[in-house]
């Protein structure tokens, strides 16, 4: 039926619409029908999310061909489909061979004034990339969290929302105009909070909802104001016009541009939790595993990623990156701190969600560092690199506290030694975790060394710095969360599921203690009975719906990486996305240096040089023999107070709740009691006494005399319809309300009558 | 002409919402309903917008969005504070103001 137009693009790219829609649909078929199915709605949402993965990947698929074949030039055409579909394919200026135009379709959403608004799918290489990414996660997760929540006493609901949450991201990730782009942005910040607070009945958990919902609103703002000043310097909410004014910008104002850039980054602090905004996240890991396991890989936090990405002609421009002599901008150094205060708080963390949120919290800083820097396609394959390998550590992080270590996800208390029981979940944890790290020939060595090998290739040294730092630290705590998790000797729930449930004797207390901090309000989720079978040749790990997406997962852990391997002469990636950089007169990104194996050995050292060290350390305090390190942070006063400061989160909790909503609500408080005191009071007290004044003399004459008769008459009237409408004055709300309609309606009547 | 279709609409969320006020029990409800109300004019409004090619009603209907926010949620901060003195939100339980 859109014939017409299928030989300008391919009907995957021209209908990418569908892939946010039927997300969209299955939450509301969920909400209607979810509780009458036989599996509680979670089928409609697997099905969903798995026709828009097929509609993602043939849209994958017909991009790769576009670009491999461009279209002949001069392609101009407005074809006008079916159903008012007003098909717009504008070939950009293409001066350079290997432009390629997107592919936009939209339909009319409304027009205001001049402002006209429109709904649809912008299809370029960034876009197919999170489309296919965020598609197939969330199947992944969707699968996975059928076993993870089962028996969940709001399993439809979690269901709904989580569907609802994908869609969000896909609306927002192929938005062709900004207002649609805030629309999918703000359906995420709804879902994170719906997900975050699932057990809302433990108070920690509806705090850390609200805590996340707030801090995001924050930024917010940025949003609104940094469109709202794009469409004051553009005249359009197009992203494709926006890009392509803002990389030819030449006015005048290039004040309001660096603003908009600001205000836009400041939406982009919140959402991706970079610093000094970042205390949201790891507090979000109140919700399901699987939900951060969403959270944190492709959806909601890369958001901000995406943004910077989307419109990086904007930042490119506005924020001066890539001018000569330039060092620092406001992209990089929030993306450099939030790298190292992130990777310091993970060394404190007992539990291993929280190790794994600030690891993504370090991990989005380098993005934003990459694209601070100029380095576009490092920043954007490693969003599609680190999507992979944190969604399984999350996921098996939910597989450890859901099989072995009675949901708990306390790494000192209850972990350990669970080498051996979970073989799955160890292989793909060892995979994940070196891919993080950035261990050579696993997927994030391609991204993160690209980003660094940048860094120091466009002239930012400090930041080149500030990088290799960070992955050395990235090392050192993934090794401690490993050999916590995994090695030496088995504690608390582990031990009772390492050594059986025979000598449960002398790990009952323990058992009752991880209860004791269970995260999770599920109580009806304990009977062992209902866990499916796992797989054949590991009977002792999860089942099979936590253990194949892991697997899946793992896999693409090490090869998702080689689509762009500089190191291996491979630029597949990079040709695929290049045409959504953005180029034009004003802006001019750097292409990615050459790789050679000497610029990256100096990482690589200190990544192998924080494993070790870190390796020996975590042998030495949390081994099974004593050493002179054990309880050292108790005795050297130095250690402890850098200790203390690390657990307290830099203590910027403390300033955002004590010292900043203090310093704003206090003195609003007391200025508002002494306008009340002094102000108010005092016109109060002059009408007072000037109203006394008046009284009496009215008193003496008027009331006495004239009125009290009158009054007399009246009040005996007022009585008497008093007691006839009591009646009436039932208390009964509805009651009130149908007679304020009743006598509306007989207004209009009335009115109607004497008009006609 | 298609306008009709419209009033037409919101003629009948307007009465929905109407009979919501009237016959429902549950102030949660009865907000719901009022919020019906609210748009079905709304609609009203974008429609005569529409007929009259201005846009004095499309920023009536902003207003009255903004309004109806607000009004809610001072709404549902009394249907709370009322769930939790008293354990109910029916509206035949609330009759103080009985004269």
């Amino acid at each position: 039926m859109f014939a017409e137009s299928t030989e300008a693009a391919g009907w995957f790219l021209e209908n990418a619409w569908l892939i946010p829609l039927i997300p969209a649909v299955a939450f509301f078929l969920i909400l209607g029908f979810g509780k009458r199915m036989p599996r509680g709605g979670s089928e409609i949402g697997i099905a969903s999310m798995l026709a828009s993965l097929v509609i993602a990947a043939g849209t994958a698929y017909q991009w790769v061909q576009r670009v491999d074949a461009p279209v002949a030039e001069g392609e101009h055409a407005l074809a006008r489909g079916s159903f008012g579909f007003a098909r717009t394919f504008s070939e950009e200026a293409a001066e350079a061979g290997h432009e390629v135009a997107p592919v936009i379709s939209t339909l009319d959403w409304f027009d205001i004034g001049r402002l006209h608004v429109s709904i649809g799918s912008h299809i370029d290489g960034l876009a197919v990339t999170l489309l296919l990414l965020v598609a197939f996660i969330s199947t992944l997760v969707q699968i996975y969290s059928t076993e993870y929540v089962r028996g969940d006493r709001r399993y439809t609901h979690f269901f709904a929302s989580i569907t609802l949450f994908s869609a969000g991201m896909l609306t927002m990730v192929l938005a062709p105009n900004m207002l649609q782009f805030i629309l999918g942005w703000e359906i995420m910040g709804l879902c994170s909070f719906l997900l975050i607070g699932h057990w809302w009945e433990e108070t920690a958990n509806s705090k850390a909802a609200l805590k996340a919902f707030f801090t995001v609103r924050v930024g917010d703002m940025g949003l609104l104001v940094g469109t709202a000043a794009l469409f004051a310097l553009f005249g359009t909410m197009e992203i494709g016009e926006i890009n392509e004014q803002a990389a030819n910008f030449a006015g005048d104002n290039k004040g309001m541009l660096l603003f908009a850039a600001i205000a836009l980054f400041i939406a982009c602090i919140g959402k991706s939790g970079q610093f000094p905004l970042h205390t949201w996240l790891p507090d979000a890991m109140a919700g399901p595993t699987p939900v951060s396991s969403l959270l944190h890989s492709s959806t909601m936090v890369v958001a901000g990623v995406f943004l910077v990405a989307r419109l990086y002609p904007v930042f490119h421009v506005g924020l001066d990156i890539n001018v000569a002599g330039q060092s620092f901008n406001l992209i990089a150094v929030i993306g450099g701190i939030t790298v190292l205060i992130a990777a310091g708080l993970a060394f404190v963390q007992d539990d291993i969600k929280k190790v794994l949120a600030y690891s993504t919290v370090s991990q989005l800083g380098y993005m934003m560092l990459g694209l601070g820097v100029g380095a576009w396609t490092g920043a954007v394959f490693h969003i599609f690199t680190h999507a992979f390998f944190k969604c399984a550590l999350f996921l098996c992080a939910g597989s450890i506290a859901h099989t072995g270590s009675h949901h708990s996800f306390d790494m000192k208390k209850d972990m350990g030694g669970l080498r051996k029981k979970m073989p799955v979940t160890f292989v793909v944890w060892i995979v994940s975790t070196m891919a993080l790290m950035g261990v050579p020939f696993f997927s994030g060595f391609f991204s993160k060394d690209e980003i660094i090998d940048s860094a120091k290739h466009n002239h930012y040294t400090v930041f080149y710095f500030v990088a290799i730092i960070g992955a050395a630290m990235t090392a050192a705590y993934m090794t401690r969360a490993t050999y916590l998790t995994f090695f030496g000797k088995a504690r608390g729930g582990a031990a009772h599921f390492v050594h059986g449930h025979d000598d449960a004797h002398d790990t009952h207390d323990a058992h009752a203690d991880a209860h004791g901090h269970d995260a999770h309000g599920h109580d009806d989720h304990h009977a062992p009975a209902h866990h499916s079978a796992p797989l054949p040749f590991a009977k002792t790990d999860s089942s099979w719906q936590i253990t194949v997406p892991l697997i899946i997962l793992g896999v693409l852990a090490i090869f998702s990486g080689y689509l762009n391997a500089p190191a291996l002469g491979i630029h597949w990636f990079e040709h695929m996305t290049e045409s959504s950089i953005g180029a034009g007169s004003a802006m001019s990104v750097p292409p990615p240096p050459e790789f050679s194996w000497a610029a990256a050995a100096p990482g690589l050292l200190l990544v192998l040089a924080g494993f070790v060290v870190s390796l020996l350390i975590s042998k030495a305090v949390f081994g099974e023999k004593k050493t002179a390190l054990q309880g050292l942070t108790q005795r050297n006063s130095l250690l402890g107070a850098g200790h203390k400061f690390l657990v307290n989160k830099y203590y910027l909790d403390a300033l955002y709740e004590n010292v900043i909503v203090k310093a704003v609500a206090y003195p609003i408080a007391r200025a508002a009691y002494w306008t009340n005191q002094h102000v108010l009071d005092g016109i109060v007290n002059a009408v007072g006494i000037g109203g006394k004044r008046t009284g009496e003399l009215v008193y003496k004459y008027v009331d006495q005399g004239l009125v009290d008769g009158a009054v007399n008459g009246s009040g005996a009237t007022a009585r008497g319809a008093g007691g006839a409408l009591q009646p009436v004055q039932s208390g009964k709300v509805n009651l009130y309300g149908a007679l304020l309609f009743g006598a509306a309606a007989v207004g209009a009547l009335v009115l109607v009558l004497v008009n006609s | 002409m298609l306008v009709n279709n419209f009033l037409i609409l919101g003629a009948v969320l307007f009465s929905i919402g109407v009979y919501g006020v009237i016959a429902r029990k549950n102030a949660v409800l009865v907000l719901m309903s009022i919020e019906l109300i609210l748009n079905s004019v709304n609609i009203n409004l974008l429609a005569f917008d529409r007929i009259n090619g201005t846009q004095d009603g499309a920023v009536f209907a902003l207003y009255i969005i903004a309004i109806a926010a607000a009004e809610v949620g001072v709404g549902l901060a009394m249907v709370l504070l009322i769930f939790r003195n008293r354990k109910t939100i029916a509206l035949d339980d609330l009759s103080e103001m009985k004269g």
